[in-house]
């Protein structure tokens, strides 16, 4: 049995009359890729703030590794581990490429009260940021002004700022929103390629890309996860036709 | 204790707070629907005192100069609006800063030149210029007591308006999500022009309903401007119901707290060091009030977007 | 530092700007007009304030609409002790530069939980209470100000505020230092995070920076140094009042910074030179140089928001 790094127990989270996540409980097992997926407004958006921090649950809890994280920061939830990107790519678009991942690696460093020297010529930040950029495959695009990249450059940018911060657990918000086919397929091959060196929790509709990466699939529907197992078990379910599809 | 002082000073500071509500209803509207930091709202309090001089001179008549002047606020801002102010809604918050601070600068110099430095001024009409006596021997200016309700008139109307009227669903709708608002397919440019008007009109009615005690003069405007500032951050940006009570708790602290503070450090230092620090105390008290507050609801009081 | 990047026009510019400032109490009496050096002296004390505004502005996002209130607290701490007595330089540029740190720092501990617009109004009104007290306070001149009667003594014969050149060059080695520390300051990795902060500061909480404290230091940093402009212009005028910190004065120094050029190191040179010596040839002319000037900077606003270091910097797209 596989050790359960993320438990989220019974997390409920209302906006007036509207419930957004109701009750929900959902287990993310080290090392495997667990996809969250659902008809819009079922309440994806609303789970990865509260895993990331930047919504506190109504009721419930997060236990992340162990801890008990429902009440850490946004800040400390990264130090503890758990990284999110986000589906609205969100970087530091006047810096270079090089600068934003850098910026994630010192983030996990520290000695960010340092004042006098160039940032520039710190090789220690710079060298490792360059060998997350090898892996993401953006190593030609280093210099560039992360505004001037291209949309799918600018995912996987967003991708490798999470990286950097050398997580356990990576939380993707719709990694693939935006992404023509080709894209795509990269991308699926290098997440898939990062499978067993990170835990993912991945919210996503693109159905080709969950059914080739995930170990497990949680469906989230009204804010509640009415289905969780391996995607061939998620592929024949009925209730799950019925919620994606209306009646067959 | 003498209550009764206290009690005017009440009625003293309540005059002030509906200075205070006039300018800062219209600057948290134009702030909130329009995202505009509009230091300027202080030059149109200015225009209402010095139109409403000027008509008044002209027709001999404070009723009648200082109606003729509303419908002139109107056009002035509307006119403001349309040339430069309507550039500046997708501008940055430092832009549109540094523009109406240009626009400042201008306005009162302008203003300078036109009436020199003393500026010009509303006489009280005799039958206004007596005292009235309330329960209990309070004396009031009879003047104050037109200033309060005429505010308390306009409190109302707005109140209607924005609680009751097609407009002021919109300007609520518009004050807590604005894209919403154009994405219902109003004309937005005009429901632009038509808050910022209001707006004008609030300010310049504020300002010559308060020439006829005070002055009107080039830079009359950024003292209260600095005051309604304070005044919104308390009450919440883009609330009417908060700017209300803001102003009305801005003023009263503000007036009653400096007859309060000078009495009351009287009792507890000598003469030489009470009139050292009384003023200064008090001076700093609406700050300390707002630094509490935001303290505890960065958002204000009555935030319309929630916090 | 890249000497090719003298060359340039931007470099150019900029060293003219630096060289007018080592040369003008040379040039000033060649060409007559004496008060020349006094514009420059202020120019450069002005512009110690627009840089530390443009750390906390420029390159940290944060339009602090109170930053004269600093320049104030610097001058003040100069003009008290002064009247009590206390001219040394060694305990009147301490007590001003810490007091101004202090200031920012409960100042700012205030504003910076507070965002955008809330943040400009806020520390205008922050600014005006403070200006209000020294109003009030009158054992140091309240309204009228406070004259100073001797400059801050260093306490060697050799080293002389009083005498005026020494005066103009300490001002400018002072100016020129700032301007070291604010380049590495702002290359460093404090100042990336400032910086980053400023570009997204959702996405920096996400990856492990609570950026409140960085925030923090940055504006109490920019406080201080603002102080020291405080400092010098206290001595130079041998004067102090409540008017060194007027909101009107931020706002100009806002202006000064955007005009420059906002997030460069030597903008604020520029900014301050321009603008200062702007307003002091137009009020020569004209008492009511504000109407010129308040369509001017409308303009500047609406069509140059680069200011002239933006400006400059095209001429090198094009050309290189």
């Amino acid at each position: 049995m596989a050790e359960v790094l993320l438990k989220v127990d019974n997390l409920t989270k209302r906006f007036g009359g509207l419930v957004a996540t109701d009750s929900l409980n959902i287990e993310v097992e080290q090392g495997e890729i667990h996809a969250v997926i659902g008809p819009n407004g079922g309440g994806k958006t609303t789970l990865i703030h509260q895993l990331s921090g930047m919504l506190k649950p109504d009721s419930g809890s997060i236990h992340f590794d162990g801890a008990d994280i429902t009440h850490l920061s946004a800040a400390n939830r990264c130090h503890a581990g758990m990284v999110r990107s986000y589906q609205i790519t969100s970087i530091f678009k006047d810096f270079t490429v090089l600068g934003n991942v850098a910026m994630s690696i010192q983030a996990k460093e520290g000695h960010s009260f340092r004042f006098w020297k160039n940032a520039d010529k710190d090789f220690d930040l710079t060298e490792k940021a360059m060998a997350i950029l090898d892996e993401m495959d953006l190593q030609d695009r280093a210099d560039v002004l992360a505004d001037n990249l291209a949309h799918g450059e600018q995912r996987q940018l967003e991708i490798a700022m999470a990286l950097a911060t050398a997580p356990k657990m990576l939380l993707l918000d719709e990694p693939m929103a935006g992404m023509g086919r080709e894209d795509s397929e990269r991308a699926t091959t290098y997440l898939k390629s990062m499978k067993g060196t990170y835990t993912m929790l991945l919210i996503e509709h693109d159905m080709d890309a969950v059914f080739a990466l995930a170990d497990r699939i949680t469906v989230l529907v009204y804010g509640q996860a009415i289905a969780c197992g391996k995607p061939e078990e998620i592929r024949g379910n009925a209730e799950v036709r019925k919620a994606y599809l209306g009646e067959d | 204790m003498n209550y009764v002082l206290l009690a005017e000073q009440f009625f003293n500071g309540f005059q002030l707070g509906i200075i205070l509500f006039l300018v800062a209803a219209g600057l948290t509207l134009i702030f909130g629907i329009m995202d505009l930091v509009n230091l300027a709202h202080g030059t149109l309090y200015m225009f209402g005192a010095f139109f409403a001089s000027t008509f008044v001179a002209l027709t001999d008549s404070m009723v009648l100069g200082m109606i003729i002047a509303i419908p002139a606020m109107l056009a002035a801002g509307i006119l403001l609006e349309v040339t430069i102010l309507r550039t500046l809604y997708e501008r940055n918050h430092l832009d549109q800063v540094l523009a109406t601070f240009g626009m400042i600068l201008f306005f009162n110099e302008l203003f300078l030149i036109a009436w020199g430095p003393e500026g010009t001024g509303i006489n009280l009409p005799p039958y206004l210029t007596g005292m009235v006596t309330l329960p209990g021997g309070i004396a009031v200016p009879e003047y104050r007591m037109v200033i309060i309700a005429s505010g308390l008139l306009i409190a109302l109307f707005l109140y209607l308006l924005v609680s009751k009227t097609r407009i002021g669903m919109l300007i609520r709708a518009g004050a807590s999500n604005r894209e919403m608002v154009g994405a219902l397919g109003i004309n937005i440019k005009l429901l632009f022009t038509l808050v910022f008007g209001l707006g004008a009109v609030l300010a310049g009615f504020a300002g010559l309903i308060i020439t006829p005690i005070t002055q009107a003069e080039s830079g009359m405007g950024e003292s209260v401007l600095i005051l309604a500032f304070v005044v919104i951050v308390i009450g919440g940006i883009g609330s009417i119901k908060g700017a209300f009570i803001a102003a009305m708790l801005t003023g009263i602290i503000d007036t009653m707290g400096r007859s309060f503070i000078d009495v009351a450090l009287l009792q507890i230092m000598d003469t030489v060091a009470a009139e050292t620090a009384g003023p200064a105390i008090s001076s700093m008290m609406i700050y300390i009030l707002m630094a509490v507050i935001l303290a505890i609801k960065p958002s204000g009081l009555f935030p319309p977007k929630g916090a | 530092m890249n000497l090719q990047k003298l060359k340039t026009p931007l470099g150019i510019y900029n060293t003219i700007l630096v060289l007018l400032c080592i040369l003008m109490p040379v040039i000033a009496p060649i060409i007559g007009q004496e008060f020349y050096t006094d514009v420059f002296a202020r120019i450069m004390i002005v512009t110690i304030a627009a840089i530390s505004l443009n750390l906390i502005m420029g390159y940290g996002g944060m339009i602090s609409f109170g930053h004269a209130v600093f320049v104030g607290i610097g001058g003040y701490a100069v003009g008290i002790l002064a009247s009590h007595g206390i001219e040394s330089a060694y305990i009147q540029w301490p007590v001003g530069i810490l007091m101004s740190g202090f200031f920012a720092l409960i100042i700012g501990a205030i504003s910076l939980r507070t965002r955008g617009v809330y943040f400009i109004m806020i520390t205008l009104a922050f600014a005006q209470m403070i200006y209000f007290l020294s109003v009030s306070i009158e054992k140091y001149g309240s309204d009228d100000g406070l004259t100073i009667d001797a400059r801050s003594d260093f306490g060697v014969s050799f080293f002389d505020l009083n005498d005026e050149m020494t005066m103009y060059y300490t001002t400018f080695v002072l100016m020129c230092g700032c301007l070291y520390v604010s380049y590495r300051m702002i290359n460093s990795r404090f100042g990336r995070v400032v910086r980053a902060a400023k570009s997204n500061d959702e996405r920096m909480h996400t990856i492990g920076y609570p950026t409140f404290g960085y925030k923090l230091t940055a504006f109490v940093i920019a406080g201080m140094m603002c102080g020291l402009s405080g400092l010098l212009s206290a001595n130079f005028e041998d004067f102090i009042s409540p008017d060194m910190m007027f909101w009107t004065f931020s706002g100009e120094l806002i202006f000064m910074v955007v005009l420059g050029g906002m997030s460069t190191i030597m903008g604020p040179l520029g900014g301050a030179m321009i603008f200062l010596f702007l307003s002091e040839v137009l009020s020569n002319i004209t008492n009511s140089w504000h109407l010129i000037f308040g369509p001017f900077l409308i303009l500047v606003v609406l069509f140059a928001r680069g200011g002239v270091e933006g400006f400059l910097a095209k001429f090198e797209k094009r050309n290189g």
